[in-house]
């Protein structure tokens, strides 16, 4: 099968890849580009830890055709960092032990990001809302919760 | 056709750790020319905060700030043995072997300070900012860094130190029957609230109230991110979880996590905790170890509630709606029991 010539933009840079046809968004991210900041977890759109955004909107990239991101503009965690800076809800993750093992992280905080993105002030139930695609095994989602809504009140009153 | 309310108790006692084998860890620290110390362990942290304790221990023990602590974990290439991490026994078993090797590795730094600065070692003390001085005389000091450098270029003496925590093994008393499977007991008693669905036999979470014995929480927040998560996986277990949900009959097994069911972030509820320090006798700085306990009062309390709630006694986990409608059925309707 002949290879299929995709461009796209990856965290603001313009990336070249050639893919196999029916390749998908997560494959192609992590062993082309290098980006192992999206996870594989169930590879079916279960579990929420590959997502991405696509033109800043929330997809699981392991139910994405590589093929339908030409020309798009694709966000993942690896280019949530601004410089040394962590990302506010970054910050916000470590301050309220948002994380333990880790391997929703990545899905979390881009879910976490889509919905601030969109709605700064958003109300528990729009958070619980924006990450229910997302499962946590270890957190019981309460301080994930609470970091999200702590980055939403620090830029509602600032 | 309406939703119960009902509200169960359950009280545990846990192990921290076991008796087989004696269940031993072990743990080395030694300095680096800098003064910075490496704790090799090849105990392993899957997110409960293990490194941190661990490094927090060692830097309390050897009286430097815990920033010059580093902990490598993980690999038993190039750490010592561990039973490894489970049963709670994390913080109380590698915790009391990385306070021993770091003892150790005290008297050898105390050592080597004494003999740059020429005094007794037993007159020197720690001020846990990375400098050693002569009690009672703090201008007469020396660096953690300067010991270290010393030992190294000049002393020719390695500042380190083993450690390790082995249970002694208790024996079976041949008359009664009688052993001590464990040195060291946490408590936990927990009260679970759901409202249970009449006519789908869902169990919804209302709200939890907690409280727990763990001996001194070494780290208060790591303590709570453990019971805050831990509950919702004993919420899991009791009411969503299994591989099997007609074992021994295969049938209906999960293929997926649309199938294979785990709370979402909807499915929460609020979680009150109080956590009662009493430090454990032979705990390090009087920790137990709250690893496991977290999830295991959530079940039977959530298996009241439900009896509470529309009388019925499920005792097949996890506790599905299909159960409880079937048992609803066979009494002939819920039956609210009493609230306490």
């Amino acid at each position: 099968m002949s290879k299929i010539p995709l461009q796209f933009r990856h965290n603001g840079r313009d990336v070249a890849i050639f893919v196999d046809g029916g390749t998908n968004l997560l494959v192609a991210l992590r062993e082309l580009i290098g980006d192992m900041t999206p996870k594989f977890g169930c590879g079916q759109g279960g579990c929420g830890t590959c997502s991405v955004l696509i033109d800043g909107e929330l997809h699981l990239s392991c139910l994405t055709l590589a093929e339908t991101v030409t020309g798009r503009s694709i966000e993942t965690l690896d280019g949530m960092k601004q410089g040394p800076n962590l990302h506010p809800l970054q910050r916000a993750f470590a301050d309220n032990f948002a994380a333990q093992c880790g391997y929703c992280t990545p899905g979390m905080l881009m879910a976490a990001k889509a919905l601030l993105d969109r709605n700064p002030s958003p109300s528990r139930d729009e958070v619980i809302e924006a990450i229910s695609g997302n499962i946590c095994r270890c957190t019981g989602y309460e301080p994930i919760i609470n970091a999200i809504l702590a980055v939403a009140g620090g830029r509602a009153s600032a | 056709m309406t939703r119960h309310r009902g509200r169960g108790i359950a009280s545990i006692n846990y192990p921290i750790g076991m008796n087989l084998g004696g269940d031993p860890s072990q743990a080395l620290v030694h300095s680096n020319p800098s003064g910075k110390f490496t704790v090799a362990l090849s105990s392993i942290d899957l997110g409960q905060g293990m490194k941190s304790v661990t490094r927090q221990i060692c830097a309390e023990t050897l009286g430097v700030p815990v920033e010059d602590v580093y902990v490598d974990t993980a690999d038993s290439d190039t750490g010592p043995h561990c039973m490894g991490s489970f049963a709670s026994r994390g913080t109380h078993r590698v915790g009391n072997a990385v306070m021993a090797a770091a003892r150790e590795a005290r008297g050898v730094m105390m050592e080597a300070a004494a003999e740059e600065l020429e005094v007794n070692a037993a007159d020197l003390e720690t001020d846990g900012g990375g400098n050693i001085h002569v009690k009672g005389a703090p201008h007469r000091s020396i660096s953690t860094k300067d010991v270290a450098i010393a030992a190294q270029f000049k002393q020719g003496k390695t500042i380190s130190g083993r450690g390790i925590f082995l249970v002694p093994l208790s024996d079976v008393d041949p008359e009664t029957g009688e052993m001590s499977p464990a040195t060291c007991y946490a408590h936990a008693c927990l009260v679970a609230e759901v409202d249970v669905d009449d006519e789908t036999g869902e169990v919804a979470m209302v709200r939890m109230d907690s409280a727990y014995e763990l001996g001194r929480a070494l780290n208060p927040r790591l303590v709570e991110q453990q019971l805050v998560g831990g509950a919702w996986m004993g919420v899991s277990h009791a009411l969503y979880e299994t591989p099997e949900p007609y074992y021994p009959d295969p049938i209906h097994g999960p293929r997926d996590f649309v199938e294979y069911l785990m709370p979402g972030p909807g499915d929460i509820c609020p979680h009150d905790i109080a956590v009662l320090e009493r430090p454990a006798p032979d705990g390090p700085f009087g920790a137990k170890g709250p690893g496991e306990m977290c999830a295991n009062p959530v079940l039977p309390a959530v298996a009241n509630a439900i009896f509470n709630a529309v009388g019925v006694r499920i005792d097949d986990l996890p506790i599905t709606p299909e159960k409880v409608l079937r048992a609803i059925k066979a009494q002939g309707g819920a039956r609210p029991q009493p609230r306490r």
